[in-house]
C-alpha cells in the first residue's frame, strides 16, 4: 500500500477492483465504511461476481475476469476527454510533459505491439522506449550498451508536443471508448459511464480537494498482464493527482499476515532485501554490479531529482556486511562472489517446471502449501513425484506433504513407484512464537508468544537454523563445493540453534561498525550502536544493515515495532507511535505530492506535510517523504525513488517487459479474440511452458465458460479447513453460477456439478445465484462462474469424506506475467456439466 | 423449525400459562449471573496470523504466569488499542482459539520413505541429520561455479525453498541469509502467487 | 439480597412483586444493527460461539452463504442473507444479524410458566435462567421473532443472553466488539436510537435509499436491539423480519384480561404439562428431532 488501512477513512471515493476487502480484509474494510459514514464517500465495486463488498457499494459493475486494463484504460480516456484531470499535479509531479523519442510507436499503430518487437524471438528491443534528450542530443551511454535515460530530458510544460507523454497517453487510450470497454469487459456502456463519471467526479472542474483511492488484490496480480493492470491504476491515480494524498494512493490489500514482510525481505529470486537488484553473471565485479544497479537522475534541466536509489551501494555494502561480517571486505568486493548470480527466471512457475524436468531435486516448503496455492496442481504433484526429497514444515497435514497419497496418485496407482523422500516437521503456531509481521500498510508490529508449543513441535526459525548449522558442520568436516559463503555467514546469535528474534531484528536494523559522525549535525554514533535510520548507511564497510528499509525499526531506543501508543494527534489515522512503518516510520508514501508546487496542502483540511517557510523545512503530521530542506522553488520531484523524481505515466526502457503503457491483452484462455488487435490477442511477452501437463483450452474445444477463483470471508486460504468453527460456517466447497445458466442446464442449487478445464476437473455443489449474470462479450453471450478455493484433500470435511477431495487449482494453467512473474490463474476457460 | 411442534405449542400455550400464573413459588427466581470467564486470565498481545490487515489480538490464557502453570488459551479477542482493528476481528480472527487448540496439529516429525505408503515416525536428530546430508549432497552435485560464458555464478539450481509469508520478518531474514549462502536461486514465497 | 436481584424488573411465572422493580437507577442498554453496513462476515456469529463456548454443530450446504436456516439452541446469532432484485434489475444482497431482540415487553417471559426461568433486567436484557427452565417451550411460542430454541437433550431453552456476564462487568457484548465494519454498535437505548436516526437520515439524503429507517417495533414495547434498514417499509425482505410484531394473542389473553381465570384454572395448566410430556417426553422422539435440527 502507498497509504494504509486507517488512512482509507480519509477518502472521498473508492474504486475496489480485483479485490474483495469486505470478505477478505473485513477489519481493514471498516475504514472504507467509516469513510462512507463520516464523509459520504462512495464505493465502486468492479468484480466478476457481486460480492459482499458489492453489497455495500454505491455502484457495482460485473466485469469479465481479466479485462481490467480495458476498464481502467476507459476511465483514463473518460478523464482526459472530460477534463477531469489534475493539471498542475500532472505537469509538475509526473512525466506527462516529458518528450518521448520519435521512433517510439504505440500498439494502435503497430498491430498490437509497441515499437521494437521481434515477432520471431518474442522479445522487445526497448531502445525507442525512452525520453528524448534535451536539445536533440543523443543519449549518452557506454559504447555498445543500450542507451540509458538521458540526463537532461526534453519537455513541454504546455503538454502540446505530440510526442510528449500526455499526448501519447491520450492517443493510446482514445481507443478505449465506452463501446470498446463494453465489448471487452461485458459492462454495458451506460454502467461503465456511470462508474467513470463517479470515480472522476472527485476532479470535477479541476478541484483538487477531494481524494480517491484504488484498492486491489490478487484479482489483479494473477493475470498474464497483472503488473500492467496495477500500472494502469497507478497512472489513473497520477492523472487524477491522487498519489501521496491522504485517502488516495494505490493500495494492495495483500492476503497473508506477513506477505509484505516476505516481499521486503526478498524471499524471492529476483531481489535482495529492500528491493535491491540481484547480481547477474554479467556483473564482473561488485563495482560493475553497482554501476548497473544504481540509477542516475533523468529530468528536465531546471528541475531537481533526489534519485534516492542513487544510494544503492550504501544499502548493498551494509547488507553484505550484515550477512558476511568481517569476511566482506573492500578487497573481495564485499564478498560479491558469495552471492548467487541470476540471469534467468527462477520464479514460481519455473520452479515447478524445473522440478518437473528434473533440475530441482530437493525442496524445502515452510508454511506454504505449494501443491494447492499456485496454478496447475496436477503438474505440481507430477513434479514432486520426480523430486528426490521434500521437507515440509507445517502445523497441519497439508496437500503438499501428502502429494504422494493424493487422489491423483491413488487414481494412477503409482504410489509405490514414487521415490521422493518426504520429511514433515511439526512447526510452531503464531501464538507460540514472537517476532514481527509487516502488514500491508507497511507497519511492522511485534507480537508476543502466548502459549507453549504442543507435542514435539519446534520453532520454524529454529528448524532453519538447525538445518543450516548441520550443513555447515558437514562442510567443516567433509569439505565440499565452495563452502566459503556457508562458513562465513554471520550467525552470532546468543542461541544459535534458536536465534532470539529480537536479536535478528537488531541485525536487520543495522549498527555502526566504526564510530560515525554526521558532518552536518555533528551527531555521533559509536561503533556497535544501533543505527537510527538508513541515512546513516555507508558504502565503506563501516555500517551493517540486513535490510535498509527496516533501518530505524530497532534503534538504541529499543524495539520500535513493539511500540503501543495508540494516539493520533492529527486525527488522520497516522498513529505515529504504534509499531513502526517503513520507510522511516512514514505512513503515506510520496506525501510531498499532497502539496502543490509551492508546498501548500491541496486540501487544507487534510494536512499531511507542508513546507515551513520559517524553518525552511518540510514538516507535518506524517514524516515527510522528501528531502527535508529542499525548497519548493528547487522543484525537486516528489517521487524520490524514481530517477526522474516524478511519477511515471510513461515507464521508460526496461521498467516493464511488455510496454511503457499498459495495453489490453486477452487472458491466455479467452472466449474472444482481442477486439483491439486480432493479430496480437494475448500478451506477446507472456511466459508459457510446453510440458505434457501444460495444456490450454479454447472455445472450439467446448471450453466456453470464463472461470475465476476466490476466497470466502469464512475461510483463510488452505488453513481454516482444519478449524471446526470455520468449517461450521461454510462446510464444503461450491461453484457459484448464474441462475440463468443453471436454468438452461437444468441444475438446481445443491446439485453436484463438474467443472473441467484442459488440465483437470473439479466437482462440487452448485450455488445458483442472482449475483452472477450472463454477459455479452464482444457480442457473444458468455457465462462466468466462480469457485472458492479453500478445500483440498486434507481437512476436516475432506477427511470425513464430505467433499470430492479435489483442488481448484487443478483447473488453472501455468502462464506468467513477464514483469512480476506471477502466474495467471484468476481467469481461464472451463466447461460445466451436471453430474 | 418443525411446524408440527409449533402448532402444538400454540394450542397448549393457554393451559401452560395458566399453570404458571397460578403462583407456586417453587424456588427463588434469582438470576444466576454468569461470571466473566477472562476476569483473571493472563493477556498476551499478538497479531492475527491470517491476512495482512494485521489485526491486534489479545490471547487470554489460564494462570498468571506463575511458574507452575502451563499457559493454555481460554479465549481470543481483538485488541481495542490497535489502531487498525480497534478490537474487532473477522470470523477467522475470532476463531483463533480453535487454531491454537486444535487436535489436527502435527506433533512429531515424520518421514515418508521412497515407495512408502504411510508416514513413519522419525526423531528430530535423525530427521535433521538426514535433511542436512541431502541438502549438502544435492548442493555439491549441482553447484555451478561458472556458467557457459565463464562468468562466476556460484549457485545451485537443484534446491528450492518456498514459504515465509505467514511467518515473521526475522524468520524470513534468516531464511534469505541461509538460502543465499547455500547458493539457492529457486527461492520463492506466496508474494509471487 | 444480592444487587443482581435488585436489577431484575420482570420475572417469568412469578407470583407477587418483583423485588428489584423500581428500586434501581440504570440506563437501558441497546444494540444497534445497521444492516446497510453489514458485510455478512459472520464475525459476530463466531464471537458469540467463542465467548459462550457453544459446542459445534453440523451444517450443510444450502445454496446460500447463510450458515444455517435459523438459529439453534447452540447458535444464538445468525446472519440472514437475502438476494433482492430492485425494479431496475440491480441487486441488493441484504444481510441481517438475527438474534434475540430483547423486547421491552418480552413475549417469551410472558408465556413462560416457570418461576424465574426468564428474567428481565432493569437495563433491558431478557435472560433465560436454564436452571429454572422446565423445557415446556412456551417461550418459543411467545416470541414473535422465533428466537428461543430448545435443546432436546437437556430440555432447556437457550438464546442470546446479550452477554450478561460481559455487560455486567462493564464490557460490550462479544458480537458488538467483533464487528469489523461497526455495523454493530452498543450503548444506551437513547444514544443508539439517535445514532440510528442519523444514519437513516444520511442514507435518505446521500444514498439511494429514500425509505431508509429505524426498526424499533412498538408492538413489543420497543426492543433493546434496533435495526437501521435500507427499506424500513419492507422489513420482511430481511429474512422475514416482522413488520409489526406482537406477543401472540393467546399469551396476551392469559396474561392480561383472563389472568384471573388462569389463577383458578390449575387444571388447565396441568393438562398443558401433560400434553407437553406426551409431545416431548419420549426419548426416541428427542433424538430424531435433534438430528432433524442439526441437518436443517
Amino acid at each position: 500500500m502507498t497509504n494504509g488501512w486507517v488512512d482509507i477513512k480519509n477518502t472521498d471515493m473508492m474504486l475496489i477492483m480485483g479485490g474483495n476487502p469486505a470478505e477478505n480484509h473485513p477489519c481493514g474494510f471498516k475504514w472504507a465504511i467509516e469513510a462512507k459514514r463520516n464523509r459520504n464517500a462512495k464505493i465502486i465495486s468492479v468484480d466478476p461476481r457481486f460480492t459482499r463488498t458489492s453489497s455495500v457499494a454505491d455502484l457495482f459493475c460485473q466485469i469479465r475476469a481479466g479485462s481490467d486494463i480495458a476498464f481502467l484504460g476507459g476511465v483514463i480516456n473518460y478523464a482526459i476527454e472530460n477534463n477531469r484531470i489534475a493539471k498542475d499535479y500532472l505537469v509538475n509531479f509526473t512525466n506527462a510533459a516529458f518528450v518521448v523519442k520519435n521512433d517510439f510507436k504505440l500498439p494502435g499503430d503497430t498491430d498490437g505491439v509497441f515499437s521494437g518487437f521481434d515477432a520471431g524471438k518474442h522479445t522487445y528491443d526497448r531502445a525507442s522506449w525512452n525520453y528524448a534528450a534535451a536539445g536533440g542530443a543523443a543519449n549518452a551511454g557506454a559504447p555498445g550498451a543500450p542507451a540509458p535515460l538521458p540526463e537532461k530530458v526534453d519537455y513541454d510544460l504546455t503538454l502540446q508536443n505530440p510526442n510528449c507523454v500526455f499526448q501519447l497517453l491520450k492517443k493510446h487510450y482514445s481507443r478505449y471508448t465506452p463501446e470498446m470497454v463494453e465489448r471487452i469487459t461485458g459492462i454495458p456502456k451506460d454502467q461503465f459511464l456511470k462508474a467513470a463519471e463517479m470515480y472522476t467526479s472527485i476532479r470535477k472542474d479541476g478541484d483538487m480537494k477531494m481524494a480517491g483511492t484504488i484498492i486491489y488484490a490478487v484479482g489483479w496480480t494473477q493475470h498474464s498482464f497483472g503488473t500492467q493492470i496495477i500500472r494502469t491504476a497507478a497512472m489513473l491515480q497520477l492523472l487524477l493527482g491522487n498519489v501521496g494524498r491522504a485517502g488516495g494512493g494505490v493500495n494492495a490489500l495483500r492476503g497473508h499476515s506477513n506477505i509484505q514482510g516476505a516481499t521486503d525481505m526478498a524471499g524471492l529470486f529476483d531481489t535482495l532485501p529492500g528491493y535491491l537488484k540481484v547480481p547477474t553473471p554479467g556483473d564482473a565485479s561488485f563495482d560493475a554490479w553497482m554501476k548497473r544497479a544504481t540509477p542516475t537522475s533523468s529530468k528536465p534541466a531546471p528541475w531537481d531529482s533526489w534519485n534516492y536509489y542513487g544510494n544503492t551501494p550504501k544499502f548493498t555494502v551494509s547488507l553484505l556486511k550484515a550477512m558476511y561480517g568481517d569476511a566482506a571486505t573492500k578487497q573481495n568486493g564485499w564478498a560479491f562472489d558469495y552471492l548467487p548470480k541470476v540471469d534467468r527466471d527462477y520464479s514460481w512457475t519455473h520452479l515447478w517446471d524445473d522440478m518437473y524436468n528434473g533440475t530441482v531435486k530437493g525442496m524445502l516448503a515452510f508454511g506454504m502449501n505449494g501443491v494447492a496455492i499456485g496454478p496447475d496442481s496436477n503438474k505440481n504433484i507430477d513434479a514432486l513425484k520426480k523430486a528426490e526429497w521434500l521437507v515440509v514444515g507445517e502445523i497441519y497435514p497439508d496437500e503438499t506433504s501428502e502429494f504422494w497419497k493424493s487422489p491423483r496418485v491413488i487414481a494412477q496407482g503409482d504410489m509405490k513407484q514414487i521415490q521422493t523422500t518426504v520429511y514433515r516437521l511439526p512447526c510452531a503456531g503464531f501464538a507460540e512464537k514472537d517476532g514481527s509481521f509487516t502488514n500491508s500498510a507497511r507497519w511492522l508490529l511485534w507480537k508476543n508468544a502466548a502459549v507453549p508449543m504442543p507435542g514435539d513441535c519446534r520453532l520454524d526459525h529454529g528448524i532453519v537454523a538447525q538445518i543450516f548449522l548441520k550443513v555447515r558442520d558437514l562442510y567443516k568436516k567433509d569439505g565440499g563445493k565452495f563452502p566459503d559463503p556457508i562458513m562465513n555467514l554471520t550467525w552470532n546469535y546468543s542461541d544459535r540453534l534458536n536465534p532470539p528474534l529480537a536479536e535478528v531484528l537488531k541485525e536487520m536494523n543495522g549498527k555502526a561498525l566504526a564510530d560515525l559522525e554526521d558532518p552536518a549535525t555533528k551527531q555521533q554514533i559509536k561503533a556497535g550502536q544501533q543505527l537510527p535510520g538508513f541515512a546513516w548507511l555507508k558504502d565503506d564497510g563501516t555500517t551493517s544493515c540486513g535490510i535498509w528499509i527496516y533501518a530505524g525499526s530497532f534503534t538504541e531506543a529499543g524495539n520500535q515495532t513493539a511500540r503501543r501508543d495508540p494516539s493520533d494527534p492529527s486525527g488522520m489515522g497516522v498513529h505515529p507511535g504504534w509499531g513502526w512503518s517503513w520507510p522511516a516510520n512514514r505512513r503515506v508514501l510520496y506525501n510531498r505530492a499532497s502539496c502543490d508546487v509551492d508546498g501548500k496542502p491541496w486540501d487544507p483540511s487534510r494536512r499531511q506535510v507542508w513546507w515551513n517557510e520559517t524553518t525552511q523545512k518540510w514538516v507535518g503530521n506524517d514524516v515527510p517523504d522528501f528531502k527535508a530542506d529542499s525548497h519548493p522553488k528547487d522543484h525537486m520531484g516528489p517521487f524520490i525513488m524514481n530517477p526522474e523524481g516524478v511519477g511515471r505515466i510513461f515507464a521508460p526502457l526496461g521498467a516493464f517487459a511488455d510496454g511503457p503503457f499498459p495495453e489490453h491483452y486477452e487472458p491466455i484462455e479467452s472466449p474472444i479474440v482481442n477486439p483491439l488487435h486480432a493479430g496480437q490477442s494475448t500478451n506477446p511477452m507472456v511466459t508459457r511452458f510446453k510440458d505434457a501437463d501444460d495444456k490450454f483450452g479454447t472455445t472450439k474445444d467446448g471450453f466456453n465458460v470464463v472461470c475465476t477463483t476466490f476466497r470466502l470471508t469464512e475461510h483463510y486460504h488452505y488453513w481454516t479447513k482444519n478449524n471446526p468453527m470455520n468449517v461450521q460456517l461454510v462446510p464444503e466447497p461450491f461453484i457459484e453460477m448464474a441462475a440463468e445458466m443453471a436454468d438452461e442446464m437444468g441444475i438446481r442449487g445443491g446439485e453436484h456439478v463438474k467443472v473441467s478445464s484442459a488440465r483437470g476437473e473439479y466437482i462440487a455443489k452448485a450455488m445458483v445465484t442472482k449475483r452472477i449474470k450472463s454477459m455479452m462479450i464482444d457480442g457473444k453471450k458468455t457465462y462466468q462462474i466462480g469457485i472458492p478455493f479453500h478445500w483440498g484433500y486434507r481437512g476436516i470435511a475432506e477427511d470425513e469424506g464430505k467433499t470430492a477431495r479435489n483442488l481448484v487449482n487443478s483447473l488453472t494453467h501455468t502462464a506468467a506475467d513477464p514483469n512480476a512473474h506471477t502466474p495467471e490463474f484468476k481467469g481461464f476457460l472451463v466447461k460445466v456439466e451436471k453430474v | 423449525m418443525n411446524p408440527t411442534r409449533r402448532d402444538f405449542l400454540k394450542l397448549t400455550t393457554v393451559g401452560g400459562a395458566a399453570a404458571a400464573v397460578f403462583g407456586f413459588d417453587l424456588k427463588p427466581a434469582y438470576a444466576q449471573l454468569r461470571v466473566l470467564k477472562i476476569a483473571r486470565a493472563n493477556e498476551t498481545r499478538s497479531t492475527c496470523p491470517y491476512c495482512a490487515v494485521g489485526c491486534g489480538t489479545i490471547i487470554y490464557t489460564i494462570g498468571d504466569r506463575a511458574k507452575n502453570v502451563t499457559a493454555q488459551v481460554v479465549h481470543v479477542e481483538g485488541d481495542p488499542d490497535h489502531p487498525t482493528n480497534r478490537g474487532t476481528l473477522c470470523p477467522k480472527g475470532a476463531s483463533l482459539e480453535q487454531d491454537i487448540l486444535n487436535d489436527r496439529r502435527l506433533l512429531k516429525p515424520q518421514v515418508r520413505r521412497p515407495g512408502g505408503t504411510q508416514w513413519e515416525d522419525i526423531s528430530w536428530d535423525d530427521a535433521l541429520n538426514e535433511i542436512a546430508a541431502r541438502v549438502k549432497k544435492t548442493r555439491d552435485e549441482s553447484f555451478i561455479e561458472k556458467d557457459a560464458n565463464g562468468h562466476t555464478v556460484n549457485r545451485t539450481e537443484s534446491i528450492a525453498w518456498i514459504g515465509g509469508c505467514t511467518d515473521t520478518n526475522e524468520f524470513n531474514y534468516l531464511v534469505v541469509k541461509a538460502m543465499r549462502a547455500l547458493g539457492v536461486v529457486h527461492l520463492e514465497n506466496q508474494a509471487r502467487v | 439480597m444480592s444487587q443482581e436481584t435488585l436489577r431484575i424488573q420482570k420475572i417469568s411465572g412469578h407470583a407477587g412483586t418483583v423485588a428489584g422493580e423500581g428500586t434501581q437507577r440504570e440506563y437501558t442498554i441497546c444494540k444497534l444493527i445497521d444492516t446497510t453496513t453489514c458485510i455478512g462476515c459472520k464475525a459476530c456469529e463466531v464471537a458469540c460461539m467463542e465467548w459462550n463456548d457453544l459446542p459445534f454443530g453440523e451444517t450443510i450446504f444450502g445454496n446460500t452463504y447463510q450458515t444455517m436456516p435459523e438459529t439453534r439452541w447452540n447458535y444464538w446469532n445468525l446472519i440472514l442473507f437475502n438476494e433482492h432484485e430492485r425494479e431496475d434489475g440491480s441487486l441488493m444482497w441484504l444481510m441481517r444479524k438475527n438474534q434475540c431482540m430483547h423486547c421491552a415487553d418480552p413475549g417469551c417471559l410472558a408465556a413462560c410458566p416457570s418461576d424465574g426461568a426468564i428474567v428481565q433486567y432493569t437495563n433491558g436484557i431478557v435472560d433465560f435462567q436454564q436452571a429454572n427452565c422446565i423445557g415446556c417451550g412456551y417461550c418459543i411460542t411467545g416470541c414473535p421473532f422465533d428466537i428461543p430454541k430448545l435443546n432436546p437433550q437437556t430440555k432447556r431453552v437457550f438464546k442470546c443472553t446479550l452477554c450478561t456476564d460481559r455487560v455486567g462487568e462493564g464490557l460490550e457484548p462479544a458480537c458488538i466488539k467483533s464487528c469489523p465494519t461497526g455495523c454493530l454498535h452498543f450503548g444506551s437505548k437513547d444514544d443508539m436510537l439517535d445514532l440510528a436516526e442519523k444514519r437513516a437520515k444520511q442514507l435518505r439524503d446521500h444514498s439511494n435509499y429514500p425509505n431508509a429507517g429505524v426498526y424499533d417495533p412498538k408492538g413489543v414495547g420497543g426492543t433493546s436491539v434496533v435495526y437501521v434498514l435500507h427499506d424500513a417499509a419492507n422489513p420482511e425482505l430481511y429474512g422475514g423480519l416482522p413488520k409489526d410484531p406482537h406477543i401472540p394473542w393467546s399469551v396476551k389473553l392469559w396474561k392480561g384480561p383472563l389472568k384471573w381465570l388462569g389463577n383458578v384454572a390449575m387444571v388447565g395448566g396441568l393438562i398443558g404439562l401433560f400434553v407437553h410430556y406426551l409431545r416431548f417426553g419420549p426419548k426416541d422422539r428427542d433424538e430424531e428431532e435433534m438430528k432433524a435440527e442439526t441437518k436443517s
